[in-house]
């Protein structure tokens, strides 16, 4: 029975399929190494416990369907794009923010 | 009453309920127009064919705007956005009004000039605005786009929550003491001694409801105005659309006004404001289909991807969101943009307001408390100018009225 | 007379089938597919440079995912497929689609809806946090990513696919904590409907008994109660009440629920066609005829998206809805062939009609467990609303409608349009006004189906 190869510090576990070649991208500016053909949430989620942040009070959020349906795993590109992480394939100089976004508005009246 | 004894069984006479008035149809208008029935001390029936507040009440964008309305309805306005800011002595809820303004701008010089008469000339009618052109609407609002000309801030205006407005209102009235039928339809009004007697069915189902009796009846039916005045002799040619409406994911609140473009090009009108939750909501540009038939509305996706392009036009920064949801309601519009409002111009003791064109939001609170006015002394203190159903009268009859 | 436009939605097995039928009618159909690659959830196809055989991605239906997977390759040429396509509304005789920020309307004579499911979730306390997954979930992980979804997994819901996934996993090399069944034992009454499928119910049973071999914690008849964990760092224990109602603690740092499947519809009302209350599922399903012919002009339904029959149902309503859709148009093949291919795929149908019928009997959905939901367990993941809102916005507010319900508590205005918590919020609506779920209705659904970035290019 093959055994399960941990990577330490991150949630999903990899049993399997780890002769791809290399990816790099940043999570909150943290370089972080996945592999050609992981989904964005499995790229993050290999190195790391969580995508994003819920807008209302409840903590960390690590997706939840994995099939586009349940759209909890969208996170952020510092370039200010949008990715569904479970449906995007993960590309070379990807740039994740997990954190919500400031008001890019100076001030309400 | 009962039926008299008899030697075949048949089936028992519905129970007649008797009130000083009886208002039929239960959307924000006369929600709140049997709430402030209550508080003048009549006693009031409330008919609603489905749930208080459901249809255009329920479905609309949220202004609660004073800025921009046609002067001779300020007054109107202002008596509005009073009780606006006193929901939570009269009902204790909010219906999460925030009073954090209004701001109009504009794509044209011509509307610009148009922004700085305005103010000018609702001064007298205690409306503050503030009229700011490109540079310092950058400065305050770091959102809009380089084709914004313009804007005008009524500071005090706001915004509410339609899906629970309607519906607090319907619960102050039950607290108040009015009788609150909800899914009963009124098939039909007779006229006996100096009374309506309304017959009614309950709805879905069609089962027989309560019959009604009271001196005084108030229409406040929606885009469903006509089958009473049309029974009563005063038919009246409203039509019904949808708005388009749509609301995006939740993203940091830092939003206070409601934000339009005012603009005579219908294509594109864009409002939006933001909820304390952070979502953005959003309606404008061309109306889409509603049937009041068959109580169905739709959003056309054309006019959602336009608003979608609008939007963005107004509001580069808001560029990154995404849309969640869109819906749309059933709203009654007249030829004329004016409601009917009034009494009768045939029968005693009835009175109308409806039909409100896609304005009736920030206005209905004060429309029901003006009606409850009317209704009780005679007169009210805020007219609504030239809404008077006797505008559509044929000529003969209106000369003979 | 132009070449009539058919359009099918989703490249699963039902849609794969549909356009394989339309094709060999001589037709070159519309593909819409929101995924990268066909194959749709159950025979999800891995990444390209993904190097496992079939047999060990798909186990017993490897043959299946295979021919599956074939059929659409040898077709692609003569479609006009789309990927990477969401289909978002339907209006006025047209679909109304995205591709990469770039929205296009195409009109259609007749369109073949096969949206396929989604698992079907009860809510519990905790289910919010990280590390908390559905099954199809913890299921696609393993598929297409070669992962486990966390280094020590707890299954917990009913039905076979929790066995199934519990089991793959187990296969892969994972770790797993526990597998908490929600049903008891198989009613006598589930038997005959399950009898209905021989091969399928004896692999069933050989899921379990691995299991159990492999010394992993199985539990039936039990309650779960919450999943514990803190807010930064996830899940890290299933607490669940066993059928002796012994409360039990399984540490783990993720877990995979779910309760069968629902279907997706949100098209299909949006199409406007009918909707029926199935009770054997307890969910609102659209109207089909015996073929997949809603009510809606042009509209057929095929698949899981219509009726949860599973991968083989889905393939032959897909060929029946097709040959449906070329009849109406006039160009159905040769009658009398047309009539016996249909006899038989209509008794193929009847009979996972009723092996579905005995899942649902021996794996029922535990409407009571909704409804006893705790007031604090959150029943919208996308607003955080929780039970104890929903119900007060149903007992004091008035919202024993599901769509009042949804205006005044805010369950079901996320992202998800209330996919996930849909049925149980039914449910907690329902008990808590005291009245039968059917009555509390459903969430209707609205445009877009999921989310559509502000920033769109229009294309005619």
């Amino acid at each position: 029975m093959p055994s399960a190869t941990a990577i330490p510090g991150g949630r999903f576990v990899r049993l399997g399929e780890t002769a791809r070649r290399a990816v790099h991208l940043t999570v909150d500016g943290r370089p972080v190494t996945a592999l050609e053909g992981d989904t964005l949430l499995v790229a993050v989620l290999a190195n790391g416990g969580h995508l994003r942040h819920s807008e209302f009070g409840d903590g960390v959020r690590s997706g939840f369907c994995l099939m586009s349906a349940c759209q909890d795993c969208w996170v952020r590109g510092a370039g200010g794009e949008r990715w569904r992480a479970c449906s995007t394939p993960v590309a070379e100089g990807m740039a994740v923010l997990t954190q919500l976004p400031e008001a890019t508005w100076p001030r309400r009246d | 009453m009962s039926a008299p004894p008899s030697a075949t069984p048949i089936a028992a006479a519905p129970e007649t309920l008797r009130a000083d008035v009886i208002v039929v149809g239960g959307g924000l208008v006369g929600a709140s127009a049997a709430f402030f029935l209550r508080r003048r001390g009549l006693s009031v029936i409330l008919l609603e064919r489905g749930l208080v507040g459901q249809q255009a009440s329920g479905t609309n964008f949220g202004n609660v705007r004073r800025q921009g309305r046609a002067l001779a309805q300020l007054p109107l306005a202002a008596r509005a956005r009073d009780i606006w800011g006193q929901l939570p002595e009269l009902l204790g809820e909010d219906a999460e009004f925030l009073d954090s303004g209004h701001l109009r701008v504009c794509y044209s010089e011509a509307q610009a000039e148009d922004f700085a008469r305005y103010a000018i000339d609702a001064q007298p009618y205690g409306l503050k605005l503030e009229v700011m052109g490109a540079a310092e609407l950058r400065r305050r609002y770091g959102l809009f786009g380089p084709e914004v000309l313009a804007g005008s801030l009524s500071a005090v205006d706001g915004h509410a929550n339609p899906r629970l407005a309607g519906p607090a209102f319907g619960r102050g009235a039950r607290r108040a003491g009015a009788t609150v039928l909800e899914h009963t339809e009124v098939l039909r009004v007779e006229r006996e001694g100096g009374d309506f007697l309304v017959h009614t069915q309950t709805h879905p189902a069609g089962d027989e409801g309560p019959r009604c009796r009271a001196p005084q009846l108030l229409v406040s039916t929606g885009a469903w105005g006509n089958r009473i005045a049309a029974a009563f002799g005063e038919p009246v040619p409203i039509v019904a659309h949808g708005p388009q409406m749509g609301v995006t994911e939740p993203l940091p609140y830092a939003i206070g006004p409601a934000i339009g473009v005012t603009t005579k090009n219908v294509a594109e009108g864009m409002y939006f404001r933001q909820v304390k939750r952070g979502n953005i909501v959003f309606g404008g540009g061309p109306k889409g289909p509603a049937y009041a038939d068959r109580l169905r509305a739709y959003v056309e996706p054309a006019n959602t991807l336009n608003q979608l392009q609008q939007l963005r036009r107004l509001a580069p920064a808001l560029g990154g969101l995404q849309l969640i949801r869109t819906w749309s309601g059933i709203e009654g519009y007249l030829q004329d943009s004016k409601p009917v409002l009034g009494p009768s111009g045939k029968v005693d003791g009835l009175y109308y307001a409806f039909g409100f064109c896609g304005e009736g939001f920030a206005i209905g609170p004060g429309i029901g408390d003006s009606m409850a006015e009317l209704i009780a002394t005679g007169q009210t203190s805020t007219p609504y100018p030239d809404s008077h159903i006797g505008r559509f009268a044929a000529p003969a009859e209106s000369a003979a009225a | 007379m132009a070449a009539p436009r058919l359009i099918v939605i989703g490249a699963g097995p039902a849609g794969v089938r549909a356009a394989e039928a339309l094709v060999q009618a001589g037709l070159r159909p519309t593909v819409i597919d929101e995924g990268r690659r066909d194959g749709g959830q159950i025979y999800r196809r891995q990444p390209e440079n993904f190097s496992r055989p079939y047999a060990q991605l798909y186990g017993s239906e490897a043959a299946k995912a295979q021919a599956l997977h074939h059929a659409f390759d040898t077709l692609k040429p003569r479609l006009d497929y789309r990927p990477e396509t969401l289909a978002w509304s339907i209006s006025g005789g047209a679909l109304h689609v995205i591709r990469d920020g770039r929205a296009q309307a195409l009109p259609y004579d007749a369109l073949l809806i096969c949206s396929g499911a989604t698992d079907r979730l009860l809510p519990l306390p905790g289910w919010n946090r990280a590390g908390c997954y559905s099954l199809g979930a913890a299921q696609i992980a393993l598929k297409a990513q070669a992962c486990a979804i966390g280094h020590r997994v707890a299954f917990v819901g009913t039905g076979p696919l929790l066995y199934l996934v519990a089991s793959q996993y187990l296969k892969a090399g994972a770790s797993l904590a526990a597998v908490i069944d929600t049903s008891p034992a198989a009613p006598a009454a589930a038997l005959p409907g399950l009898l209905a499928r021989p091969a399928l119910l004896l692999r069933g049973l050989g899921l379990i008994a691995r299991l159990r071999r492999a010394g992993v914690p199985l539990l039936r008849g039990a309650t779960p109660l919450r999943v514990e964990g803190d807010a930064d760092n996830g899940a890290d224990a299933l607490v669940v009440r066993d059928a002796s109602g012994r409360e039990r603690r399984f540490s783990c740092d993720a877990v995979a629920m779910g309760y069968h499947l629902r279907a997706e519809t949100q098209l299909a009302d949006l199409a406007r066609c009918d909707f029926r209350f199935d009770d054997a599922s307890r969910q609102w399903l659209p109207a089909i005829d015996e073929d997949g012919r809603a009510s809606a002009n042009g509209i057929y339904l095929a698949g899981d998206g219509a009726r949860i029959l599973g991968a083989d149902g889905a393939e032959a309503a897909g060929r029946l809805a097709a040959l449906a859709a070329l009849h109406d148009l006039g160009l159905q093949p040769g009658a009398g062939r047309y009539a016996a291919e249909h006899k038989a795929l209509r008794a193929r149908l009847a009979k996972m009609e009723r092996f579905r019928r005995g899942l649902a009997l021996a794996f029922p959905w535990p409407q009571a467990q909704a409804a006893a939901l705790p007031d604090e367990a959150v029943v919208c993941r996308c607003e955080t609303i929780t039970a104890g809102e929903l119900r007060r916005c149903a007992t004091e507010l008035g919202g024993s409608e599901l769509n009042r319900a949804k205006a005044f508590s805010r369950v079901g205005m996320g992202r998800c349009q209330g996919r996930y918590c849909g049925h149980a919020g039914a449910e907690i609506v329902a008990a808590a006004c005291n009245a039968p779920v059917q009555q509390v209705g459903r969430l209707r659904g609205q445009a877009p189906v999921k989310p559509l970035p502000l920033d769109v290019e229009v294309v005619q």
